[in-house]
């Protein structure tokens, strides 16, 4: 059955065929280049992207988390862990509130090395405490750094809040924070 | 053959009803949520629960009946739970029937009306039945959030304390009367109650009579909402991250199955366990809430051994590894020359197995006893002729009995599980007589009936019993006798006496969870394992045998007391100890001080005492939470558990005992143990078996004149252990420490009138002072806590049964 390989063979397929591909190649040479000189040049995700998590902060700085552990309990990956704690009003030991209501969120790690980054913990989450930044440098030289504490994620403290425990500053009631039936953050607090 | 008819099941009436078209048969007077169950339709439910009475206050169960057995059917749907099965009756539930399926979302909409949405920081979220319900048998939405007021919910000041360590959300509260009907059925304490009225009712206390109850850890557990919570537990974790594992409870003589929660390795919570035939759903609140103190900083995490000043040291104990602290121990104990073992009353059965056989093949000795606390001789014989081996008395048997006599014993602080079922069986009509000095408020929940007795006075109120007119016992009484018996001379003895004559049924009933499994496995000095007695030669020969050494030792040992005694005066040299606290023991500075005597003291504990403190080799032992083992409660019943959390760290007594015998064989003296684990000690102790063959016998030890009481000034000394006191296994949780009740005095009013509200009371050991309360006491007699105050009775006052005199105390 075996042919000699030119046997059979048409003429475009002897001269034309070879050097067909190299028109790619110079096609291409007048085109936008599209490698991304990452990381040198970084270039914006997609706004949804699925990013480092964040803990966010009410206007006046209290932390939205409540300790719920509804994020640990969705996620398929075990990668959350919470434990919660006891908001106490007035001085004394160990006093403090850093979130409204009830309960907040004394521990709160997420390790990187098993999120999967698949958003299922900020769809649980009831306060819109967790969200996901578009941050996706989540890389490290051991596996230690990679477990997030809470203070890795907790969002920035914005002109106008204050560095919690501290009372509630925008309502008396824990509902009226989560209602939305606020007033404007105090403006002095920041400026 | 017919003269005694056979016990059986009393053929029950059985009653037909129709089910969602299936017929099932079921006993007459069964309810209809229970027979639905039997066809396997769980119909939603909130207020029924199965131990307490129906009382129908959710109305969540509703059903339509078409036909209620007479060929009419009720008009409106009718609440399952307080309506028993008729002849005939057809049900149709949610599964089959529109109405009722109409009529529980109705219901669900009503009691979601107030419901606060907090779920995500309740502790009940999750394991919730009004949320699994809501989801089930509940209307996805509301129809009240915007329609009237506008979908504003009733709203409370957040938690409020019913105890210290009882909480309430009184918003999260449906009214179900759960815990109020647990209140006052079960335990008997009536402290909670629905108040006010309409949308304000809600559960309360009356004003400074906070809900202090043995028991009120119960209603948090069978609270189907999320209102009622525990300050130890209030957020400490979710139901989802829980591992649960089951257990049993490790602080009395009852067995009671508990459910341990735990995460990463830490114990977060127990729970009760459901076990029938031994303490159905409930537990006490220190079953349910003392397990901090395996966690706390004393614990001990790893062996120390003392550098001797002798050998160059400085005299201090130092940190050392396992295998040396095995050979020091080893040299040491092989150096000292006649050692003795004292195990507390706390290890499990398989650890005890282990210390009894340490004993006898590696120590070769027989002074071995498990009792930390007073005994006598009488006692060593009671139990080794009526107690080991013998399962005469089930809990299920004090529902049947006719009569229950209480000697040395008071349940409700030192047997909660009893307590519950007498107090269970005393409403059904069983009589209970209580031979102690003064009518407790346990006594009087259990309906029972005082022979007032003062302490040293229980063996002549025994021997009355037999033939008395108003309180005669026969063969259906059962004759429940307490730990603290044994300080009563000739009590014993008279109980057994009375037993045999009248055909009564006789159990002891010790403190301690380890007390029974102890005797069982040997740790006696007059019993080898399987009950078998030390005097007996082929006993001897049969455990020889079976451990492979070619002779056991002859001589009975010394008990507890008389190890002490042999310490001090030089006769025995080396001691291990474990799990004694000698503020417990028969005298305690004797006891401190022949721990002082000992040239060597190996001590097996779990956190620094003062016995670690003084000894040479100290041992870090395992909790309960972190071995394998069993407990064999004060029916004989053997309650095994596994291990909750694993940690290598942490050694079973067994392992550190194989260890020392291992090094000790390499000395030349004795053998090895032959197991190191526990299920090589479990095969090994069902190899050996219970004794088949002859038993001890109690000699009849002065049934004549039981030795007078003690006369002379002052008034006698009645003492026992309050449930929740000062004791080390319930350090670690001040909100249960707060529920404890208060140390005081009870006394005579004639006393009281005489000294005054502030009393203090000397002993031969010292005195203390305590605030006096008028009980009804013969005049002769004060009853003081055990444990509830500075030392302890036995260390700071005087033994139990001596006379203490009682002056006013000034200030």
């Amino acid at each position: 059955m075996a042919e000699p390989q030119s046997e059979g063979k048409t003429l475009k397929e002897q001269f034309w065929d070879p050097v067909a591909g190299f028109g790619v190649t110079f096609r291409t040479m007048f085109k936008k280049v599209v490698t991304e000189q990452y990381p040198f040049e970084k270039l914006p995700t997609a706004p949804r992207f699925h990013g480092r998590h964040q803990l966010n902060r009410w206007p006046d700085g209290l932390e939205k988390c409540i300790g719920c552990e509804l994020c640990a309990w969705a996620c398929p990956a075990d990668a959350i862990y919470v434990e919660g704690a006891s908001n106490v009003d007035g001085e004394g030991d160990d006093s403090g509130r850093f979130s409204p209501g009830e309960r907040y969120g004394r521990v709160y790690q997420i390790n990187y090395l098993r999120c999967i980054l698949c958003g299922l913990c900020i769809e649980a989450c009831p306060t819109r405490a967790l969200t996901m930044t578009n941050e996706y440098e989540l890389a490290d030289t051991n596996r230690a750094d990679l477990i997030y504490e809470k203070s890795d994620l907790l969002a920035p403290l914005l002109p106008g809040m204050v560095q919690p425990p501290h009372a509630m500053l925008l309502a008396d009631d824990a509902e009226d924070y989560y209602r939305g039936q606020y007033a404007a953050p105090a403006p002095e607090a920041g400026q | 053959m017919t003269a005694t008819p056979e016990k059986t099941e009393t053929a029950v009436d059985l009653v037909s009803v129709t089910i969602d078209g299936i017929q099932v048969s079921v006993p007459k007077d069964t309810l209809v949520i229970r027979a639905a169950e039997q066809v396997g339709v769980q119909i939603p439910r909130f207020c029924d629960h199965p131990l307490l009475e129906p009382v129908g206050a959710c109305r969540q169960c509703l059903v339509d009946i078409p036909d209620a057995g007479n060929g009419r059917g009720f008009p409106k749907p009718q609440a399952s739970c307080t309506l028993p099965v008729a002849e005939g009756m057809v049900v149709n539930t949610q599964a089959s029937s529109p109405v009722a399926d109409k009529a529980q979302q109705g219901v669900m909409e009503f009691l979601l009306v107030n419901h606060p949405l907090d779920c995500p920081v309740c502790d009940k979220g999750g394991e919730c039945p009004l949320q699994n319900q809501a989801m089930s048998n509940g209307r996805g939405e509301s129809r009240f959030q915007t329609s009237g007021s506008g979908g504003v919910k009733r709203t409370f000041p957040k938690p409020i304390n019913l105890s210290p360590q009882v909480l309430l959300d009184r918003e999260r509260c449906i009214v179900c009367q759960r815990c109020t009907r647990f209140a006052e059925e079960i335990p008997g304490d009536p402290f909670i109650s629905l108040i006010e009225r309409g949308a304000q009712q809600q559960i309360g206390i009356a004003e400074g009579a906070p809900f202090l109850s043995y028991f009120a850890g119960n209603t948090i557990q069978i609270c189907p909402v999320g209102a009622l919570t525990s300050e130890s537990y209030r957020f400490r974790s979710r139901p989802f991250d829980l591992v649960s594992s089951p257990s049993v409870a490790e602080h009395d003589a009852c067995g009671a199955a508990i459910r341990v929660d735990h995460r990463r390795g830490k114990v977060m919570r127990r729970l009760a366990g459901n076990d029938p035939l031994v303490n159905e759903e409930w537990i006490t609140d220190k079953d349910r809430f003392a397990f901090t103190y395996a966690v706390q900083p004393d614990r001990l995490a790893y062996p120390q051994v003392r550098d001797r000043v002798e050998d160059g040291g400085d005299g201090s104990l130092r940190p050392a590894s396992w295998p040396e602290a095995f050979a020091v121990a080893a040299r040491g104990l092989h150096a000292a020359g006649a050692s003795a073992v004292l195990t507390g009353g706390r290890v499990t059965a398989e650890d005890a197995y282990a210390y009894a056989k340490f004993a006898r093949i590696a120590l070769g000795t027989n002074d071995v006893d498990f009792r930390a606390r007073p005994l006598s001789a009488e006692e060593t014989a009671f139990l080794g002729a009526e107690v080991v081996l013998r399962r005469t008395v089930e809990y299920a048997d004090l529902e049947t009995a006719s009569t229950v006599v209480l000697v040395g014993l008071e349940p409700e602080d030192e047997a909660g599980t009893i307590f519950l079922r007498l107090r269970k069986a005393s409403k059904q009509g069983l009589r209970v007589l209580a031979i102690a000095p003064f009518a407790t408020r346990g006594l009087g929940k259990m309906a029972g009936t005082l022979i007032a007795t003062a302490p040293g006075a229980e063996a002549a109120a025994l021997d009355a019993l037999l033939g008395h007119a108003d309180y005669g016992i026969d063969a259906s009484a059962i004759i429940l006798v307490g730990e603290r018996l044994a300080t009563s001379p000739g009590a014993l003895s008279a109980a057994s006496s009375l037993a045999a004559k009248s055909g009564a049924r006789l159990a002891w009933v010790p403190r301690r969870a380890g007390d029974r499994g102890a005797l069982e496995a040997g740790c006696l000095p007059t019993l080898l394992p399987g009950g078998r007695p030390v005097a007996d030669a082929a006993a001897r020969v049969d455990v020889a045998t079976s451990w492979g050494v070619g002779s056991l030792p002859e001589t009975p040992g010394r008990d507890a007391d008389a190890i002490v005694a042999a310490l001090i005066a030089g006769e025995l040299g080396a001691l291990v100890v474990a799990g004694v606290d000698p503020a417990d023991t028969s005298d305690p500075a004797a006891t401190r001080a022949a721990i002082d005597a000992a040239s060597f003291v190996v001590a097996l504990e779990l956190r620094e005492t003062e016995v670690t403190r003084a000894a040479d080799v100290v041992s870090p032992v395992a909790p309960t939470t972190d071995k394998a083992g069993t407990f064999v409660t004060w029916e004989g019943r053997p309650r095994p558990f596994e291990a909750v959390l694993h940690n290598p760290a942490s050694l079973p007594d067994l392992r550190i005992l194989a260890g020392i015998a291992e090094e000790l064989a390499a000395l030349g003296q004795g053998s090895s143990l032959g197991f190191r684990t526990v299920p090589e000690a479990r095969a090994e102790m069902a190899e050996i078996g219970p004794w088949d063959g002859a038993r001890a016998t109690m000699a009849a030890t002065a049934s004549g004149a039981p030795a007078a009481a003690p006369s002379g000034p002052g008034v006698a000394l009645s003492t026992w252990k309050q449930l929740l006191d000062l004791g080390s296994m319930q350090v670690g949780d001040p909100y249960l420490a707060a529920t404890a009740r208060t140390a005081v005095a009870k006394v005579s009013r004639s006393v009281y009138d005489a000294v005054g509200p502030t009393v203090t009371l000397s002993g031969d050991r010292g005195s203390m002072t305590l605030p006096a309360e008028i009980t009804d006491l013969p005049d002769d007699v004060v009853w003081v806590p055990a444990n509830s105050s500075g030392g302890g009775v036995l260390a700071d006052l005087a033994s139990p049964g001596s006379r203490v005199t009682v002056k006013g105390a000034e200030a």
